[in-house]
């Protein structure tokens, strides 16, 4: 393969510097020492880091943004692992459609999936709960873990199974020994890559949080759509701070590529 | 829209199941779709038919007045035209910048191939808030960074306005969705043979000639198909034109989220968001299925 001329090198660096631009600047203008919107010139300054510290809704949504898409995410993977053994190991009338609807939450708008949540959560009379977002949130982290989980359960070695059969063990037995623990590494990235779209989700829960309900980047988009502050970009360079480790972790464990290729319509 | 390889590929080898197996394992999650996803959304599209009244409020009643108002009102005429032309422009951007990149990438040795397939691919993960608020700072006004480089390289005299402007709005979506893009392109590339290549120079082509007859014909699938995806979610985005576009530029998703949330008819908002469903399906649908009879032909 032949290597890279010295203006292709050029296009990467311009390249690389407009994905990492905006990243970069909300990170450094976080470090002010200032009041205002700027970049700390002669000396860095932690103050507003500590100032999140008083404004208890940045603390309360993050927390809640936590438990929000580790509990979905869980409860995303329970949901896929039936559906993927079933869309992975059997032939059967309607399968393409099954597929097709458990992966529809990436290709449906997430405007049209918030407002669809809305209308219904307040009929039924969970409008602006917690429960209300749990739901929500399962249902569109549930595409990203029902594809590794399918990935894994398609690339699982029957002969394993067969062997376990013929030497006497039973369904149950080998679902519980044999097919459950080979497919765990697929589930376990899946549960990864399902909590961090939960976790960054911001467009169709804006529609369903209710303030109390609240997640991290709702509270960010709102705080935002008011003024634009030092505060922000703080909570901001946190966040983007906790993605950098869960991604590097992510892609030391599956890789990174392996994780997202294939991966089709997310809509933001 | 986009097929699961490994849906398709082991088909020959399961076995057909006559019994109820696959739908006892599928029904938990059947069940969740139909009661969280179908139920919700055929309410919404009843929903574009009721009426509302400032005082009234939301009356279940079957009338076409939100479709007639949205269909012949040159204000949301506009509005959508708006939506897709940015959609459009954020698509070409993308697959302009975003292909040549995957190219390049794809010819980096190990350490580097890695490192830079995680730098960017990587913000795609990062939250979309904390990104578009990025571009808010460098476009800050007059005074922002982007102006200030432009104008010390001497591209432009005068500072360009990209707060609150299609611009910026544009540049901002392409930066979101440039990893989509890329990794489109990336995963075309893979399965590209590098002998084919090797045999076109070693029968004397030049590489600019490698490049347009050999490997563009063959990423073209990968291309179409990260333009399909970046499409539908440029004229779906939300908080990108809602930070950067702010009040006064509407697209269909911020018109939807201000009828829904703000003004509370309902209604409206909810035949906004019926028709962006609706108009994108159709475009999407029919996008792949031109790209795959294509495209069929060519590789069988």
């Amino acid at each position: 393969m032949s290597k890279n001329g010295p203006l292709a090198l050029c296009y990467h660096a311009l390249f690389v510097a407009f994905m990492l631009a905006p990243i970069v600047v909300v990170v450094c203008v976080a470090f002010t020492p200032e009041g205002y919107l700027s970049f700390p010139t002669d000396h860095w300054s932690l103050r507003w880091f500590y100032a999140i510290g008083r404004y208890p809704e940045f603390i309360s949504a993050f927390w809640r943004s936590l438990w929000l898409g580790a509990l979905s995410s869980a409860i995303a993977v329970g949901f896929s692992v039936p559906a993927a053994l079933a869309i992975a190991r059997y032939r059967f009338a309607g399968r393409d459609a099954m597929t097709a609807l458990f992966m529809s939450p990436l290709m449906i708008p997430h405007v049209v999936l918030g407002i669809a949540f809305l209308r219904f959560f307040t009929e039924i009379g969970l409008g602006g709960t917690f429960v209300g977002l749990v739901l929500a949130h399962i249902v569109i982290v549930l595409p990203f873990a029902l594809r590794l989980t399918l990935a894994s359960a398609v690339g699982l070695d029957r002969a394993i199974e067969h062997a376990a059969v013929s030497l006497g063990a039973s369904e149950a037995t080998v679902l519980r020994r044999i097919t459950l623990p080979l497919i765990v590494p697929g589930l376990m990235s899946g549960w990864a890559l399902a909590f961090i779209n939960s976790f960054d989700e911001v467009t169709m829960t804006v529609f369903i949080a209710a303030p109390g309900t609240e997640t991290l980047p709702v509270r960010m988009f709102l705080y935002i759509q008011d003024n634009i502050d030092p505060l922000v970009t703080s909570v901001s360079a946190c966040v983007i701070a906790i993605t950098v480790v869960a991604l590097v972790a992510l892609d030391r464990a599956y890789g990174l590529e392996r994780l997202l290729i294939g991966r089709s319509v997310d809509a933001r | 829209m986009t097929h699961d390889p490994s849906v398709g590929v082991r088909r020959r080898h399961l076995p057909t199941s006559w019994g109820g197996a696959p739908y006892l394992l599928g029904l938990p999650a059947l069940l969740l779709f139909a009661v969280v996803v179908i139920v919700p959304l055929a309410m919404t599209v009843l929903l574009s038919f009721h009426d509302w009244g400032q005082y009234k409020g939301i009356e279940p009643v079957f009338i076409l007045k939100n479709w007639r108002e949205v269909l012949s009102d040159p204000y949301y005429g506009e509005m959508f035209w708006r939506t897709f032309r940015i959609a459009l422009a954020v698509t070409v951007l993308g697959a302009v910048f975003g292909a040549p990149e995957a190219y390049i990438l794809n010819r980096m040795k190990s350490p580097w191939r890695g490192l830079f397939l995680l730098v960017i691919l990587g913000p795609l993960l990062i939250s979309v808030v904390a990104r578009t608020l990025g571009w808010a700072l460098l476009f800050g006004g007059n005074s922002g960074l982007v102006n200030k480089a432009l104008v010390s390289l001497g591209l432009i005299s005068a500072p360009l306005p990209f707060m609150f402007t299609e611009t910026g709005v544009v540049v901002a979506l392409t930066h979101v969705l440039m990893p989509y893009m890329v990794l489109a392109v990336w995963a075309a590339l893979q399965r590209l043979d590098p002998q084919v290549e090797n045999a076109a120079v070693a029968l004397g082509a030049g590489p600019f000639t490698v490049l347009r007859r050999i490997v563009l014909p063959q990423v073209m699938p990968g291309i179409l198909s990260g333009a399909i995806i970046v499409f539908a979610l440029a004229a779906s985005a939300f908080a990108t034109p809602a930070i950067i576009g702010g009040r006064r530029l509407k697209v269909a998703s911020t018109l939807a989220y201000d009828e829904f949330l703000n003004t509370l008819n309902w209604p409206l908002g909810a035949t906004v968001a019926v028709l962006l469903l609706v108009a994108l399906v159709l475009i999407v649908a029919g996008a792949s299925r031109l790209v795959e009879r294509r495209y069929a032909q060519v590789f069988g």
